[in-house]
This record gives structure tokens, sequence and C-alpha cells, in this order.
């Protein structure tokens, strides 16, 4: 992980369009920033900008048309599916808009589940999704299910399972949009938190100005262009 | 948490599905066992047919009889140690649907070539000495309640007339031949023999088939060759062939009923296999999102595909395991509805490995396409498929 002030995230030159049957539509064109280590940025702009598409393929689930793309010192546009997998695992941390909890599992399972890639024991797991829920406030609902918790609480759960691997930059896409505003509040506050007690980059997609207050950076995409900040 | 506990909590999550699914393979199971074992039943009589002895019949068809004077001719051939003859009786107990095998026997050279037939000495003496004596298969008694001394009123059909029979012995078979036929009665031909030349002359003096003992199966295909030989352009030619040969004979007869009931036996499986796909490609398509999610956080194809493979086998395992266990009290419950045209009605020994074979196969036939689809999922495409 880059040390704070480092670049973590380097943007240069990054394309990337669809093809939708044989139109090919664009969705960014030749983006250019850096995201230092431990900056909170938001990403924001109307719907079909382009700010989903650009944090996916910040976040290795996508791979660009042209440019490159460099997240903590390595060029994931050159990486193989493999080998992209293996570092999404140890690098990127996902907080969606629903919160994307396995059903079957509990809160402990849900956060435990990322740490089944790493050679960790049974019970050095226990430890760390014990420390993770407890930062995220959930130590009492270990054991229940995502249908046993609110909307907020779900959420929660999907931060800690976001950062039990300690990862380089945790992404949040929408991660306030199916929330009431209370709840809203409460997950913003612990992303700040993460951010400023544990210098998690951290790099969030939204259309709301009321969570993006919360970041140190926006930057504003229209159209498939940065604009300007 | 391990990865064996997920594969069965995703079985268990949409209950009234697995439930059904388990339902249809549970009764594939059962249905695929049960009519396993009704084509085992089928060739039951060749499977305990003697592999030492010869059966002697009339060339043109079984119809037609042969003249009992052929006995002494056929025991004269080298290699031959005994004979007997026997002659398919075919009469009506009360009703048409009371349905047991019965024979005219030589009883003395029967029981000398059958030495696997078990009767009490008391029995086998009484028998001996009663010409209008039988002897019956204890599933025979147990069916009607037959007891040693009972008369059984027969009316006859090739042999017309009405015709009693007194029960002199109850006939076991030896070396627990569990698949034995233990429906059939065997009595004196020399009391039928004594009725024809009364009634009707011209029919008596003959026989059905000459039975012989070789003594080595290796000289059977000789000894038979050496008895058609002795008997070529006479008015009766003969076609001599082993036991085993002749019973198959009767199971050819059926060979296209046989035929269509194995196909039918693996027709259920493929239709269970199809259900079995349609659950697992639903719940596939269901928990795109979450296979997206996971393949985000860096999980594989391999995994991914693991637990639509394990949720697909643990389903077939349950279901199958059910249908097996569930098969023996099934085929004891249906060999008892058919004891009449099945009197050997048991399951193979290899049949559970058959079906647990088969839900082995649909479990994995029915995970493939759903584990590739899952494993090739694109992970922002599966990821837009939530809310």
């Amino acid at each position: 992980m880059a040390k704070g002030g480092d670049n973590v995230v380097e943007i240069r030159n990054l394309s990337k369009s669809y093809r939708r049957g044989a139109q090919v539509v664009p969705v960014l064109h030749d983006i250019n920033f850096d995201i230092a280590s431990g900056e909170f940025l938001a990403l924001m702009g109307p719907s079909g900008s382009g700010k989903s598409t650009l944090l996916n393929l910040i976040a290795g689930i996508d791979k660009p048309d042209r440019g490159t793309l460099r997240v903590a010192g390595e060029d994931i546009t050159r990486m193989g599916e493999a080998e992209l997998a293996d570092w999404r695992a140890a690098n990127v941390g996902f907080i969606f808009q629903f919160y994307n909890l396995m059903p079957v599992l509990s809160a402990f399972e849900n956060v435990e589940l990322p740490l089944l890639l790493t050679g960790l024991s049974r019970a050095e797991r226990r430890q760390r999704v014990e420390l993770a829920l407890g930062l995220v406030g959930l130590s009492d609902r270990m054991e229940h299910y995502p249908s046993e918790l609110s909307g907020g609480q779900q959420q929660r759960v999907a931060i800690a399972r976001a950062v039990i691997t300690d990862p380089t930059i945790l992404v949040a896409d929408e991660p306030t949009g199916d929330l009431d505003r209370q709840s809203a509040s409460d997950v913003l506050g612990l992303m700040d938190r993460l951010n400023r007690e544990l210098g998690t980059t951290i790099i969030m997609v939204t259309h709301d100005p009321h969570s993006a207050e919360r970041a140190h950076v926006i930057r504003h995409l229209d159209k498939g262009e940065l604009t300007a900040s | 948490m391990n990865f064996l506990s997920i594969v069965l909590r995703n079985a268990l999550r949409h209950r009234l599905r697995t439930g059904l699914t388990v339902l249809g393979l549970v009764i594939a199971t059962v249905a695929f066992g049960l009519l396993q074992t009704v084509i085992h039943a089928w060739y039951a009589g060749a499977d305990v047919a003697s592999s030492t002895r010869v059966v002697t019949r009339n060339a043109i068809s079984l119809a037609f009889f042969l003249p009992v004077s052929y006995r002494n001719k056929i025991r004269a051939v080298e290699g031959v140690r005994g004979v007997t003859y026997s002659v398919w009786f075919g009469a009506i107990y009360k009703d048409r649907k009371n349905f047991f095998p019965q024979f005219a026997v030589d009883v003395p050279t029967f029981l000398q070539l059958y030495p696997e037939i078990s009767l009490p000495e008391d029995q086998r003496a009484a028998f001996l000495r009663d010409r209008r004596g039988a002897i019956i298969g204890t599933q025979l008694a147990e069916t009607y309640g037959f007891k040693v001394g009972d008369v059984i009123p027969l009316q006859g059909t090739i042999f017309p007339g009405n015709w009693e029979f007194v029960v002199r012995g109850i006939f076991q078979y030896r070396g627990a031949n569990v698949t034995a036929d233990l429906s059939n009665m065997y009595f004196h031909w020399d009391y039928l023999n004594e009725s024809l030349k009364k009634t009707v002359p011209r029919r008596a003096d003959q026989v059905g088939v000459f039975i012989s003992e070789v003594g080595r199966p290796d000289a059977v295909g000789a000894v038979a060759a050496a008895i058609d030989q002795e008997f070529r352009n006479s008015l009766a030619e003969t076609l001599t062939e082993s036991e085993k040969a002749f019973q198959l004979g009767f199971v050819s007869m059926s060979e296209q009923i046989i035929l269509v009931i194995r196909i039918v036996s693996f027709v259920v499986i493929f239709i269970i296999m199809a259900v079995m796909a349609n659950t697992m490609a639903m719940a596939a398509r269901e928990r795109m999102a979450e296979y997206a999610t996971l393949k985000a956080m860096g999980f594989g194809p391999g995994f991914l595909g693991g637990l639509i493979a394990g949720e697909s086998l643990a389903i077939a395992f349950i279901g199958g395991g059910l249908g097996i266990a569930l098969t023996w009290p099934t085929a004891l419950a249906f060999g008892d509805l058919v004891s009449r045209l099945f009197p050997i009605f048991r399951i193979p020994a290899d049949t559970w490995l058959w079906q647990l074979g088969c839900a082995v196969v649909v479990g994995i036939a029915a995970a493939i396409v759903p584990s590739l689809r899952a494993g090739s999922v694109n992970i922002v495409d599966g990821l837009r498929r939530i809310g």
C-alpha cells in the first residue's frame, strides 16, 4: 500500500466504450487523473456520465479500451483474468448500493467470506471478523442473517466485509442510495472514520451532494469526460 | 463456515422447489429400481438353470409333443447320465387369474435330475408312492394356504377334465437359491398318461420335453448335437439346447417388451435429469448477482462452479438416497401384487449401485450449464441484476 501522499491510483488516457449490437457507445474519453493515498474521493455526475464505469475500471472488474491504470504501483490493464481476481482479493474492498450480502450467510460469515481467499487459520479469521464487526458497531449482530438486519445494518456489514482484508482501496458505488437519511448519515460517518483513523483510500460514486460533502476531493464527470472539480 | 455448509444452505434456500425436486428424484429412483427388478424377474428362470442339463423338445415347436419312447435312445447317447421328462399341464385352479405352473413329470428320474429340490424324506416317499400325489413349492403353498394332505382340484385346459391332486410334499430349493421359483407344482406323468389312454388315446405316451443330465458343462454342446442327430429325419425331429438357453427362449419371446421396459427405465432418469437441470438453472439465474459479487471479491470460476455442482449433487444424493431406501419396501409390495406373473421378484444386488450412479450422473449433468454460466459471468453485467 502506498504511503500517505503518494498516488495510489494513476490514470492515463483512459477510454472505454460499450458495444450494443452494431452500435458502439462511448462511455469514457481520455481520462487523466491521480488519487492520492488516504484520499476520500467522490465521483459525481449525471446519470450516464460514466462515473460507475470509471469506478469499475479502477476496481479491476472491467477493462478499458485504451490507456493505463496503475493501482498501488501495478498496471492492472495488463493483467489476465485470474491475476486480476487475485489482485482484487488483495487490494480492493467493495461497497455496493444494495449491499450484496449472501443471504444464506450470517453477518459474521459474510464478513469472513473474503478471508477464505487468504491463508489465515479459523482462529485468525474469527479474530479479524470480530474486530471488523466491532469497528462498524455490530458486535451484537454477528449471528443475524441479512434478512434480520435493517438496510443501514446490512450496509455496515458490507463495509466490514470490504475492509476485512485491509485493502489498498475501497470502492463504493452509491453506498447510501438505498438508505434513509439517518442510515445514510451513519454509513457515511463510518466511511469518514475509516478514512481518517485507518487512512483507507476511498473512491465513492454518488449523485447525492450531501454524501459528496464528506469527501476530501470531488471530481465531476459529464458525458465521459472530467469537468472542472 | 466451510464450503459444504454453504452448499447445503444454498440447497435448502428454496425449500419448496428443492423439496419437489427431491420428490421427483425419489420417484424416478424408485421407478428405475422397480423396472430393473422387473427385467431381472423376467430372466429369473434362466438364472437358476443348471449348466449341466439339456432340454430336448420338438424341433418344430414346443407346442408339439415327443414320443416317450425317445427316452431310452436319449439315455443311450454318449455323455448322458440321466434322463427325465416333463409335460406342461396348464390347468386352472378355481379361476383363470389363479395361475401357477403345473408339470407332469416322471417322478423318480425327475427327483434324481433335480437334486436341488429339497423335500423331507417322508414327503418324498409319500410322493413316490401316491400316483395322484403332487409336490408344491413353498411360495405356492403360502399363496393359497395349501398344506400336506390337501386336495387341489384343477380344471384342465390342454388336457380337458376335472383333475384332483393330493399334496404330498412342500419343497424348497437347496443351496439358499433365493431367486428360484417356488410357485411350481409337479405331479406324476403316469397319472396323466393313464387317463389319456382312456379318454384321448392318440395323445397318450407323449411328453413335452426331455431333460438330460450331462455331467460336464463343456460337454453340453456335443451331447445336444448327438441327441438331435439321433432323431434326424424321424417323424419328430428334436431340438436340444442347454437348460439356460431353453429358459432364455421364453424370455426372448418377450424381448421387445423387455427392451421397452429397459428404455423406459432410463427415460425416467433422463426426465428427472431435465427437471434437475431446470431447478439448477433457475437457482443459478436467481443468484447471478451473488456470483458476480463473489467474482468481484476474487473468487474464481472454479469456486462458483463448485458451489453449483455441490448443490446439485447434494440434492441428487438426498433424492437418490431416499429413493434407494424406499425401493426395497416398494418392491416387496409390488412383488406381492405381481407374484403370479413374477414368482421371483427380488431386487438385483447391483441395482442400488445403478441407482446411485444415476443420481451422480443426474447431479453432475444438471450442474454443467449453470456452472459454466456462473463461472463466465461478466461482473459488471451480473452486478446490474441487483435491485
